[in-house]
């Protein structure tokens, strides 16, 4: 398989409520990524565009925005799979560049939520589920991770204790992310107030919308040693599906497609999850962080419970885990997400990450997941 | 009225799989089986993906089942604020059929839990509309 480089990351910052339009969005990601590089739109020979469509009142955003960045008249599309679009916005890209079809492919992932109410929101994030079978219940994410958090709780003894252990080491880094959208301070007992959404999901075990963007460019092997001083090369890609519908689920203390994506993914880059020195993990609740260690191999089903609470997933610990304050510190600003994970890894594996940086990281992983485990996304990267 | 009066807001009006609605007046909550191959549905369709047949027959899921898992819900999507708390859950059936729904509001708290023995109840709810809760056994 050819070799298929990152030469450059960017990403907006992640606020509440971005004060302009989506092209206006995207295009803070798009000059984040060129800054201080010799490489202009001219020299990219098509982008892929990630979002949800349900937030956008923009039809077709793709052609919008390849005009607004400056990339007609080469070719741009549109990809789609909810939390974890541009992730396959990157499988689409890693494909053009590898069967040889283009050099230079951006990922361009962007999501404005802030235009519709929380409720409205919720509502469209219920309808990525089942909307025949399932939606007429009154469904919403937090619901479904909710119900996966009492499967694990009640399979392994996990406790509500853990997931808030979670959600203090993502406070403990959101507040040094500048591009975080949670910047706060927490404590544990401010976590475990009370404020269910979901039993047994608390206002802090949840993730909060946000508006933002995320811009990866991808090159070939010898234009990414052209264009770039040190590539990030993409190492295995593993993606997976599993039933949308919580009936056709054989268990709720793991995502099914998550740990076939993670075994691509290993078998693809011919590494294990030792091998891993940090990984950026898709936490849009603290349940979903606790089963991506399990789901990754980077404890035993189970174990995850015992990662947190030995902080092996901080820092300095065995297994750096979302140490930007994933996605719920920084915000999920849906189709940005993926790129915006892909941005922290490309950063850690260059030594560019700033107070975040993981000593000596060479080779780093994003997992991250389309709604409620419908498409798994699990990408590995290094400099070598 | 056909499919859209299955459940508290309705986002589907038309599929093969209609009759789960009138099975639903008779009291009854049902799943499809393929009369070619013999593949079992819940939720019913109208298509078997393993022999293509589109030929149906209806089969009641009925006795006991257990709950699996469960949460229940402090807040609402937009349609379904007037029904908070409400719990949704996940049930196995003695024939291996999963259902999702929610659990009838009668169910004390501090009964729920996974492993409680549950049946299907259908229930009707305003506006000429129907749909069933899972009631403890």
């Amino acid at each position: 398989m050819p070799k298929v480089g990152i030469i450059a990351v960017g990403q907006s910052a992640f606020v509440r409520s971005y004060p302009g339009s989506i092209r206006e969005l995207a295009f803070e990601a798009f000059r984040d990524a060129l800054k201080g590089l010799p490489i202009r739109a001219q020299q990219i020979d098509a982008s892929v565009v990630c979002s949800a469509p349900e937030y956008d009142k923009q039809r077709t955003p793709a052609g919008l925005i390849a005009e607004y960045l400056g990339l007609n008249p080469q070719p741009t599309f549109y990809v789609e799979s909810v939390c974890s679009s541009s992730s396959s916005g990157l499988r689409t890209a890693y494909a053009l560049i590898a069967s040889g079809l283009h050099d230079v492919v951006m990922v361009l992932g962007f999501q404005k939520m802030s235009e519709i109410s929380s409720a409205e929101s919720q509502e469209r994030m219920g309808r990525g589920a089942d909307i025949q079978w399932e939606a007429p219940f009154g469904t919403m994410m937090p619901a479904y991770y909710a119900m996966h958090a009492r499967g694990h709780f009640e399979k392994y003894g996990t406790t509500e204790e853990d997931l808030g252990l979670i959600r203090l080491k993502s406070s403990t880094y959101g507040v040094i992310n500048e591009k975080a959208v949670f910047r706060k301070s927490l404590t544990l007992d401010k976590i475990m107030e009370p404020k269910y959404i979901a039993t047994p999901l608390k206002m802090m075990d949840c993730c909060a919308n946000a508006d933002g963007s995320s811009c990866v460019l991808l090159a070939s092997e010898q234009k990414a040693k052209e264009l770039c001083e040190k590539p990030v090369w993409v190492r295995g890609l593993g993606m997976a599906t599993a039933p949308i519908n919580m009936a056709g689920r054989d268990t709720f203390s793991g995502l099914k497609c998550a740990q076939l994506a993670a075994r691509r993914a290993y078998d693809m880059a011919g590494l294990g999850p030792k091998d891993i020195d940090v990984a950026e993990v898709h936490d849009c609740s603290t349940e979903a962080e606790m089963m991506a260690y399990e789901d990754l191999g980077f404890a035993e089903p189970g174990k995850g419970k015992d990662l947190i609470r030995n902080k092996e997933t901080y820092r300095e610990g065995r297994i750096p885990v979302n140490v930007d304050g994933g996605l719920l510190s920084k915000g999920h600003p849906i189709g940005a997400t993926g790129g915006s994970q892909i941005r922290t890894i490309a950063l850690q594996l260059r030594g560019e990450a700033g107070p975040m940086q993981v000593p000596n990281a060479k080779v780093g992983l994003v997992h991250n997941i389309g709604g409620v485990g419908i498409y798994g996304n699990v990408s590995i990267f290094s400099v070598d | 009225m056909g499919f859209e009066q299955f459940g508290i807001v309705s986002f589907t009006s038309t599929t093969k799989t209609e009759k789960f609605v009138d099975f639903l007046k008779e009291g009854k909550v049902c799943g499809t089986i393929c009369k070619s191959c013999g593949a079992k549905f819940f939720p019913p369709r109208g298509d078997c993906n393993f022999c293509l047949s589109e030929e149906m027959e209806w089969f009641g899921i009925t006795g006991a089942g257990e709950l699996i898992t469960y949460t229940q819900a402090m807040y609402a999507p937009a349609g379904f604020e007037k029904d908070v708390p409400y719990t949704l859950g996940v049930a196995r059936f003695e024939d291996g059929a999963k259902v999702f729904g929610r659990l009838d509001k009668s169910i004390p708290d501090e009964n729920i839990r996974p492993g409680m023995k549950v049946r299907l109840k259908v229930i009707d709810l305003d506006d000429d509309r129907l749909s069933y809760v899972l009631t403890q056994a």
